[in-house]
């Protein structure tokens, strides 16, 4: 371990032994694979039989620690659920880490070992990575990129161009938990809550949902800019429109309470351990009992339907009696006083 | 949440909704003008208007801080921040606005000034406790309800000398507004789009209380229900202001009665009273200069005025002339009504006062209402 | 404008502070413009500020009085029906 107050250098980035004795102390044992330990530029395997999949994501948060995960749990969640939202198998992590200089190791040693662990639980090896470091104040303390490969089984076809007018629309569990979460902890904002980030790995729940209903059309992971991004962007590329039900829609109490302080939507706040899927109507019923007996979809609910609106838009039908569109967002929700 | 959601039930607004229906005289309209951007929100947001007989039409009023803020002001507010001593803190709601040139404060974030966003008038005092060698200044916007917590905080910097805290003062008063619009040439002459009656603030009436607003029923025969913010409330309001206008009565009704009294809060009214003064002209993005309709920090307190201490310049910035809000604030207007709205004007590129905030009329009608508009030309 | 929300006192801190809850979250807010605020009062929150309190009484006749027109109404339709 390393002993506290020890702190990142530049010297941990330069290329010498202190770069080569922060890899291995630090990195090399937590992440434990064999394709890792052979100490190579690259990691090479033989892929499995099915279509590969990619994907990469770039993970800036601040706090790095917040309740119910950090940067580096989140950093393999997030990879791993952008793969299995499109029906892959996750196989192989690689991680990039730029570290500021002054960053406390025993909080990068932390970061690493959660990493370790969320790799862990979704089945997934960390294979290879890269570590730079910037000086004092042009970082954030730590950024993390991971690229995930995974491997989509040949009867799997999801796609938005599957879409139907009729489909259901569903989602795994409650809105805007991870924002929340997040927000509860930023300065200036600053409340209690025992709300914790719902981050947390997805291939499982997607596994079982597959199984149940084979006539999936889509799956996305509404993450930044919270379910009405996702739904935006989804209606607009198909020109299809999508009608929601606000009662029923699965959102805590306690997000419910935050937003309202705020003056925030909860469709709008970000999700980082939830998917929502397209399917067709007469499916919904018999994926949401799936989903429900699942650890990753236990408040899963069906929330809308497709419908064939040229317009491309997304429609809420208030609790109240009323109807609404639930527009784009234009730029970064903030709070607001009016 | 109570005291929340009792008064978003959906059952009852049904029968709210019968009532109105079954009394609304179907030979008449009913031009209601809801002066805040909180109602404004609520009606888009619940969709009451869906709820409403055709012709009870609502009317979108200028009671909106971030809207009626001319681009002037905020321009200045973005030189202060320029200034490299200086710490702006501001609400969130201003700081995507466009001033002129396109500048708002995020950019001028970008261009490397010190623009904190904070929740409270409380946490910019705090900023300036601990940055002793910075000079913080809070961009304090809004209308009664906002005044005295900034009072609060001014209070607090004079007390215990804090130096390098300041405000710059933009609170607007409501009464004055209401007067401008009830003085406006094209609410005044007969044939012209006219406003029947007024959804009464909320949360300006818990602080001011309702009677300011007696002299707008006597003085000018409009009918004032001063309304809660919830969606239940404001229908209900709705249904008080058929039933006077109906009755030929134009008298100040408070539908908001768990919260509003007809004196309001006295220790808010008395605190602001203290440390504020009217000023003679103040000029409203929309609707132009008003007399009194706004308020500075006295003299005696100048150490704590933003605008005394660092003297930043005022340049009136010319609006765009096709631009309908002028119209549109005094409900002479609709959003849709304007050739710029949904085009060269949307909330990501705003070009007049009612499209830069969430809860400005052309703003909600472009997030929410946007179904009708697309529809109508797809 | 003016965005305010009613939340109840769960904790009196000193005479110009207090804890309040929302849905499950608490939040430490100004109680400088209100007087003899007490627990498990609801206030009405602006910027972190309580401006004013909930009249109990006067909420329950503004439901009531709500309530009342629903029910003639349900009768009414069950008449018609």
């Amino acid at each position: 371990m390393t002993s506290s107050g020890e702190r990142v250098e530049l010297a941990h980035g330069a290329g010498g032994r202190v770069m080569a004795d922060l890899i291995d102390r630090t990195f090399k044992r937590a992440f434990a694979n064999d394709l890792l330990a052979r100490g190579e530029d690259q990691a090479v395997f033989t892929p499995p039989p099915g279509r590969l999949a990619m994907t990469t994501d770039g993970f800036v948060v601040s706090p790095l620690f917040f309740p119910g995960g950090d940067i580096g749990s989140l950093a393999v969640y997030g990879t791993v659920n952008d793969l299995a939202v499109g029906g892959a198998r996750p196989l192989h992590v690689s991680a990039g880490f730029i570290l500021e200089e002054g960053f406390p190791l025993a909080d990068l040693e932390r970061l690493v070992a959660s990493m370790a662990a969320a790799a862990n639980e979704a089945g997934v090896g960390i294979v290879t990575g890269d570590t730079k470091v910037v000086e004092r104040g042009k970082g954030d303390g730590v950024f993390i990129t991971t690229t995930g490969l995974g491997v989509v089984p040949d009867v799997v076809r999801l796609g938005i161009e599957r879409i139907e007018p009729g489909d259901a629309v569903v989602v795994s569990g409650t809105l805007g938990d991870h924002g929340v979460a997040i927000m509860s902890k930023r300065s200036g904002l600053a409340f209690t809550t025992e709300i914790r980030s719902d981050s947390a790995p997805l291939h499982g729940l997607v596994a079982a949902m597959l199984d149940a209903a084979p006539n999936i059309r889509c799956m996305r992971d509404p993450t930044r800019g919270g379910l009405a991004a996702t739904l935006n962007e989804i209606t607009a590329q198909r020109r299809l429109g999508v009608v929601l039900e606000e009662n029923g829609m699965p959102i805590r109490p306690e997000v419910r309470g935050a937003c309202e302080l705020l003056g925030l939507d909860p469709l709008y706040v970000a999700n980082e351990g939830k998917l929502v899927a397209f399917c067709p109507d007469d499916d919904a019923d018999r994926l949401v009992q799936v989903m429900r007996a699942h650890p990753q979809g236990v408040d899963a609910a069906r929330i809308g339907t497709v419908s064939d609106d040229p317009a491309g838009l997304v429609e809420l039908v208030t609790s109240f009696g009323g109807r609404r569109v639930v527009d784009w967002l234009a730029g970064e929700q903030l709070p607001r006083i009016c | 949440m109570k005291y929340i959601d009792e008064f978003r039930d959906g059952r009852l607004a049904k029968s709210v909704r019968a009532q109105i229906e079954a009394e609304a005289d179907p030979t008449r309209r009913y031009r209601l003008m809801e002066f805040c951007g909180g109602h404004t929100h609520a009606i888009f947001r619940y969709g009451v208007q869906d709820l409403l007989p055709a012709n009870v039409e609502m009317v979108h009023g200028p009671g909106c801080p971030v809207c009626v803020l001319p681009m002037g002001r905020l321009d200045m507010a973005i030189d202060l921040a320029m200034r490299p001593e200086v710490i702006l803190c501001s609400y969130g709601d201003m700081l995507r606005v466009p001033g002129s040139r396109r500048r708002s404060l995020f950019k001028a974030k970008a261009e490397g000034a010190d623009v904190r966003m904070v929740y409270s008038a409380a946490d910019a005092l705090a900023l300036a406790k601990d940055n002793p060698d910075r000079e913080v200044v809070f961009f304090a916007i809004g209308f009664e309800t906002t005044t005295p917590p900034t009072a609060v905080a001014l209070r607090h910097a004079i007390d215990r000398g804090l130096t390098n805290f300041s405000v710059f003062c933009n609170h607007v008063l409501t009464p004055a507004a209401i007067t401008n619009i009830l003085e406006s040439p094209d609410v005044r002459d007969i044939g012209a789009v006219g406003i029947d009656g007024f959804l009464g603030p909320a949360h300006v009436s818990l602080v001011i209380g309702s009677q300011p607003y007696e002299f707008f029923a006597a003085e000018y025969r409009k009918p004032v229900v001063i309304a809660g913010f919830e969606p239940l409330d404001v229908l209900q309001s709705i249904l008080m202001l058929v039933r006077q206008l109906n009755d030929g009565r134009a008298e100040v009704e408070n539908q908001y009665t768990r919260a509003v009294t007809r004196f309001g809060n006295a220790k808010a009214k008395g605190l602001v009273a203290e440390l504020f003064e009217l000023r003679r002209l103040f000029e409203w993005r929309g609707l132009g200069p008003i007399p009194y309709s706004a308020l500075r920090i006295k003299d005696a307190y100048a150490a704590f005025d933003a605008e005394v201490k660092f003297q930043p310049e005022y340049r009136t910035a010319r609006e765009n002339r096709e631009c309908k809000c002028p119209q549109i604030l005094r409900g002479a207007a609709k959003p849709l009504d304007c050739k710029l709205f949904g085009n060269v004007c949307t909330p990501e590129s705003p070009i007049g006062s009612c499209m830069v905030s969430a809860e400005g009329a052309c703003a909600a009608y472009y997030a929410y209402r946007r179904h009708e508009t697309a529809r109508r030309s797809a | 404008m003016c965005l305010a929300v009613p939340a109840r006192v769960t904790r009196i801190i000193d005479d110009e502070t207090c804890v309040v809850d929302l849905g499950g979250i608490q939040k430490e807010v100004s109680t400088a413009l209100v007087d003899d605020v007490a627990v498990d009062e609801y206030l009405v929150i602006h910027v972190g500020f309580a401006l004013g309190r909930i009249d109990a009484a006067e909420a329950e006749q503004t439901l009531a009085l709500l309530e009342l027109q629903a029910e003639a109404r349900d009768e009414l339709t069950e008449v018609g029906a």
